[in-house]
């Protein structure tokens, strides 16, 4: 046979004693992605959501900013799904012929459905500011404001009253719409942590406590990614500002860079939900030791063996144990809390690279393990999505959106 | 006579015609005389690998592609108690050396050794079918799994699903791959290329609805096992002489 062919996953799995022959990592990099984003999204809402459903006032900044940030992340959810499939011109099947036994298949579902309360979250908060800037680029000369004038005419859908009773009605509705969006937010991501806690084939994935694991570090990694963004940003502009030599509208010491205060309080909700994302991991983990069945043998020479590494180096110390303490210490800084913060996301990367990779680093035989080997130079369309630069694709790829929408719905408040 | 009968089917009333409902349609199949399944006597077994080689030619498997829809694995007991296996290129070309998993093995070392060949075990409970988020693989109503090439996404969930690992992505079609117990020939009354290939009789295929079958009746009377009971697939490949060594 001439024709030409290649193996999925040749290329970047080593086997290792006795592995069955079509055995190979199947779910890489963009797997190991699609997880950390969808989480991303439900904590960049849930955050939101703590100032408009439980009225937690000291997050008033913070809750439009999360809010837009998780639109642009959830624009960027499926897409490391498109990179994964090897016939991603068909992904939209699932959307036209779902088959309901399948936990991928409520994708299309879920995620529509959850689109929508963010996209109609978002316009409920923006609609004053659209009208206001209809009013305001009124009569404006020049291109750039007619288009801009004619963008917030259409984001206005036709509704020109911001009358204090239309607003009040707009805050029901936002209120409602967060309400409603939290369980939504975490059932995007709990089925996420499904789609791999029902793979009964796989001895490290099955247990019903993933989808919960998932959620829970899910709100984690989103907290820590809306901080992040927002400490860098707020600083940015101060930074700018100050060595700029042009006159600007605002001093630097007016733009203020980011709030200690505002970090401070939201960093106290990031260490609660740390508490539980590790306490169930702990508990999973201690239950498979306790318990032992078949697979703990092969289970325990890849957690406390090969992956050590990985699981109690990178993801518990870096990733959980140092930013813990980072961020309990008293005299809490904002240069403490963004290095903080940098660890808890990769902490989050590294448990999802733990359960993705570290889940297909044994056979089903028990007997024989795998190692990935992540491609970096691409030297192929495949070695390039499946490699570093699609997952830095897919990670960079959510803060060029953010920038694109700040654009139109500016998100950051200057004091 | 076509004219005739194109004529009458034109008079008929519309309501003649209807979609089925899923109980209808399913006991309209239910009658079928046909389940199949298969029988592996690894007794026979002596490793040739020449139903690997048949399998991959008659199903257009690349032939030196490092995945196989069917394969033979040798399993190696030595007398401390250690387990050494090997499938090398799914044992396309056999096994012809002492050296299992890079061990130089003894033959006064061995306290047992055989060959267990695999394939797909058309489970009665399929996970595979189960997670398939577009329904492109499915299970026909004689109980072989099948996947429509045309409509598969390549997402690879069901590979994940298989305990049995018998699934993978097609090198060249680039979709989800596995044996179809050679449906193409058992369809048309053949016996599978596997079957067909071994010179031992150690494969066999069950049309397990029948029970005069005679590989059907050597199922039913003797003491038969499968693969991985434990997750509940209900596997319809029936071994002889099965080890709990065996993975």
């Amino acid at each position: 046979m001439t024709e030409e062919w290649s193996v999925h996953g040749l290329e970047w799995t080593i086997k290792e004693l006795f592995v069955y022959p079509n055995e190979y990592i199947y779910w890489s990099i963009q797997i190991v992605m699609y997880p950390l984003m969808t989480g991303l999204v439900a904590g960049a809402f849930v955050l939101s959501s703590l100032y408009h459903v439980f009225g937690q006032k000291d997050l008033k900044d913070m809750a439009k900013f999360s809010l837009v940030f998780s639109f642009a992340l959830l624009i960027v959810a499926p897409m490391p799904l498109m990179f994964h499939l090897q016939q991603p011109l068909r992904g939209l099947e699932v959307f036209f012929t779902p088959h309901f036994t399948s936990a991928i298949s409520a994708f299309g579902i879920v995620f529509f459905t959850y689109s929508m309360i963010v996209a109609s979250e978002i316009w409920f908060v923006y609609r004053r500011f659209f009208v206001e800037q209809v009013s305001s680029l009124e009569g404006k000369e020049g291109i750039g404001n007619t288009l801009k004038r004619f963008i917030y005419r259409m984001l206005t859908l036709g509704a020109y009253d911001i009358s204090e009773e239309a607003l009040r009605k707009d805050e029901r509705a936002i209120k409602i719409l967060a309400a409603v969006g939290i369980p939504v937010a975490c059932f995007l991501h709990g089925y996420a942590g499904f789609i791999f806690g029902s793979v009964k084939a796989n001895a490290l994935w099955m247990t019903p406590l993933m989808p919960v694991i998932f959620i829970m570090s899910a709100i984690v990694s989103g907290i820590a990614l809306c901080m992040l963004t927002y400490i860098v940003i707020m600083e940015w502009k101060k930074f700018r500002i100050r060595t700029s030599s042009r006159p600007r509208q605002l001093t630097a010491e007016e733009v203020g860079g980011a709030e200690v205060d505002l970090v401070k309080k939201s960093s106290r909700y990031l260490l609660g939900f740390m508490v539980v994302a590790i306490t169930l991991e702990i508990l999973d983990l201690v239950f498979r030791g306790y318990t032992a069945v078949k697979s703990w043998d092969i289970l325990r020479s890849v957690i406390y063996g090969k992956d050590f590494v990985n699981i109690f180096i990178l993801q518990y110390t870096f990733g959980n144990l140092i930013p813990f303490v980072m961020l309990l210490l008293p005299g809490l800084t904002v240069r403490r809390t963004a290095v903080a913060l940098v660890l808890v996301i990769f902490g989050v990367f590294m448990m999802r690279w733990n359960v993705v990779i570290g889940g297909q680093a044994f056979s089903l035989s028990f007997a024989g393990y795998m190692h990935y080997h992540l491609p970096v130079i691409p030297h192929s369309f495949e070695t390039y999505k499946e490699g570093l630069f699609g997952a830095l694709t897919i990670a960079v790829m959510p803060f060029v959106l953010f920038w694109g929408i700040n654009k139109l719905l500016p998100s950051l408040r200057y004091k | 006579m076509t004219t005739l009968r194109g004529a009458a089917a034109s008079a008929l009333p519309l309501a003649a015609f209807r979609f089925l409902t899923r109980s209808e349609a399913r006991a309209a199949v239910e009658g079928a005389k046909v389940r199949w399944g298969f029988l592996v006597d690894t007794y026979k077994c002596v490793g040739c690998g020449f139903c690997v080689k048949a399998c991959k030619l008659e199903n257009e498997v690349p032939y030196d592609a490092p995945v196989t829809r069917t394969w033979v694995e040798r399993y190696v007991i030595l007398k401390d108690g250690r387990m050494l296996a090997d499938t090398p290129l799914g044992a396309r070309d056999g096994f012809t050396g002492m050296e299992v998993q890079g061990v130089q093995v003894r033959k006064r070392e061995i306290a047992k050794a055989f060959f267990v060949p695999k394939l797909c075990n058309q489970c009665e409970n399929p996970p595979c079918v189960q997670v398939c988020p577009v329904g492109a693989t499915y299970q026909a109503p004689d109980g072989v799994v099948l996947i429509d090439r045309s409509w598969c996404i390549g997402c690879g969930y069901c590979i994940m699903a298989c305990p049995y690992g018998v699934r993978f992505f097609h090198p060249v079609y680039r979709v989800a791959e596995k044996c179809t117990f050679c449906y193409h020939r058992i369809s048309k009354g053949m016996k599978t290329a596997c079957v067909d290939a071994c010179p031992f009789g150690a494969r066999q295929l069950a049309n397990l609805k029948d029970p005069n079958d005679p590989v059907t009746r050597v199922i039913l009377t003797q003491r038969v096992a499968v693969l991985k009971d434990e997750y509940g697939t209900k596997p319809q490949a029936y071994y002889i002489g099965l080890d709990e060594n065996v993975r």
